[in-house]
């Protein structure tokens, strides 16, 4: 991803302060290189390259997360988020607020939302949660990924009033469930982007935040490709190729 | 779709990332939405890019450098309730999947909505040479609009003076660096001087979307300051 690809990245390279930017760059992937890259890249790129659903189905995966409370303890929500989405379970869905409403709270209040309004917004997400959890695929996204973008739309309505034109949406095939390890594997990918994230020094965990609260000082956000999202990225696309599949 | 294996020109990662913070005006998400309906790739890369955002609202509660962190979201007593409540005044929740949005006609979803149909719905209006536009109804931070070319007719210099993001829909266009086809996006700055010309046999037809000059440096997100050098 860092490569610049075609005229189009060759123009931004040359608008982004190359030197400066791939300075940059290369201290971010250093840190992380010390943190998380240089244990879990190998690994990863294998499941990412042998592609085939197959290859990732047969592999043994060890997890370490064994029983729903683990579930729960390492902040995964899969197992409650299917619940609600199956059997419209409210002790799941209040295990589920109690995790992601002051989340949400905060990521609206860091965002430049007033108290009240924040309070109000946060209820119309979980709402929000509780009526699309049909529609949350764990082969593609992480829980507090999924609630991200669902908060990021709503304070989009809110704060700017205007509209953001999503892509469409990809059709479920007849299969009405994702593939198990798929979903496994882009969960502990997520897991291991998040622990990547708190790694970083402070002043890059900051960058990145105030790219994504809205909250920008300064036009540094170009510099933050150096996350480890090759990996995710492989699977995210390994997901959408099977969802086309099934469809056809 | 065979589009997506053919794109050769994608979306900046800067731009991406600034559509998955959500902090571009609202035509540039029309461009990057009906790109990314078209490309995999950029899906998939955008979709890592929200798992960046899901990564910072798992830790959203931490480093509140000196509040505790319920200081820093204090949650109403009855929020759950309160919640519920809401949930239940709007009924049962609907369980039919996702709607099929197999696409028939040329637009993607996201653009037809803004036209209101595909193709045969715009209301194109002449600006010469046989070139004819259609303005969509965004708000005012950044306009977008559709444009159609003749095979083999110059694009005319239409002066954008900020960032223009052109994704063609179909046909294509070349100028002296490099050609774009179907589902490929150009993204042209003020300093960039071409002369793109559609190519001959299809009419080009492509979704552009340009920051107004005066509002560029209100209202354009300082994310994309570092390739605007502004």
């Amino acid at each position: 991803m860092l490569a610049p690809r075609g005229f189009t990245a060759l123009k931004l390279y040359i608008f982004g302060d190359p030197v400066f930017r791939l300075l940059r760059i290369q201290v971010m992937l250093q840190t992380l290189d010390e943190t998380t890259i240089t244990l879990e890249r190998p690994e990863g790129r294998v499941v990412a390259r042998s592609a085939g659903p197959a290859a990732a189905r047969g592999k043994p995966i060890v997890t370490g997360d064994a029983g729903n409370d683990k579930n729960v303890e390492s902040g995964e929500w899969v197992a409650e988020m299917l619940r609600v989405a199956r059997d419209s379970d409210e002790q799941a869905f209040a295990a589920l607020f109690g995790h992601f409403a002051p989340r949400v709270k905060a990521f609206l209040l860091k965002s430049g939302t007033q108290s009240a309004l924040a309070e109000e917004c946060m209820q119309d997400v979980m709402a929000t949660v509780w009526q699309k959890a049909h529609m949350f695929d764990p082969a593609r996204a992480s829980v507090a990924t999924w609630v991200f973008t669902i908060a990021r739309n709503r304070r989009i309505d809110i704060l700017r009033r205007s509209r953001r034109p999503e892509p469409e949406e990809l059709p479920w095939g007849p299969e009405p469930e994702p593939d198990q390890a798929d979903a496994l594997v882009l969960q502990q990918e997520s897991k291991k982007l998040g622990q990547a994230l708190k790694g970083l020094p402070d002043n890059q965990r900051e960058l990145i935040e105030q790219a994504y609260f809205g909250d920008m000082s300064h036009g540094e956000i170009a510099r933050v490709t150096g996350l480890p999202l090759g990996t995710i990225k492989s699977r995210i696309r390994l997901a959408l190729e099977k969802l086309r599949q099934s469809m056809t | 779709m065979k589009v997506s294996a053919m794109i050769r020109h994608h979306i900046s990662d800067s731009l991406l990332m600034a559509y998955s913070a959500g902090q571009l005006p609202e035509a540039f998400n029309l461009v990057v939405a009906s790109h990314v309906s078209m490309c995999d790739e950029c899906r998939a890369r955008l979709e890592s890019f929200d798992a960046v955002g899901g990564a910072l609202l798992e830790a959203s509660l931490e480093h509140a450098h000196d509040q505790s962190p319920a200081a820093a979201a204090p949650m109403a007593a009855d929020s759950l309730a309160a919640t519920m409540q809401r949930i239940r005044a709007a009924g049962p929740a609907r369980r039919e999947p996702a709607p099929r949005s197999v696409r028939r006609g040329l637009f993607p979803t996201p653009l037809a909505s803004y036209v209101g149909g595909d193709l045969g719905a715009v209301k194109w209006k002449p600006v010469g040479g046989g070139v004819r536009q259609a303005i969509l109804p965004t708000d005012s931070t950044a306009s977008a609009r559709l444009l159609y070319i003749p095979a083999g007719v110059g694009v005319p210099d239409h002066g954008h003076r900020g960032t223009e993001l052109t994704l063609v829909l179909q046909g294509a266009f070349s100028d002296a660096y490099d050609r774009f086809g179907p589902g490929d996006l150009e993204i042209a700055t003020a300093d960039d001087e071409h002369s793109p010309v559609a190519e001959a046999g299809a009419d080009c037809i492509c979704l552009a979307a340009t920051d107004a000059p005066l509002k560029f440096n209100t209202f354009l997100p300082r994310v994309l300051q570092p390739f605007l050098r502004i």
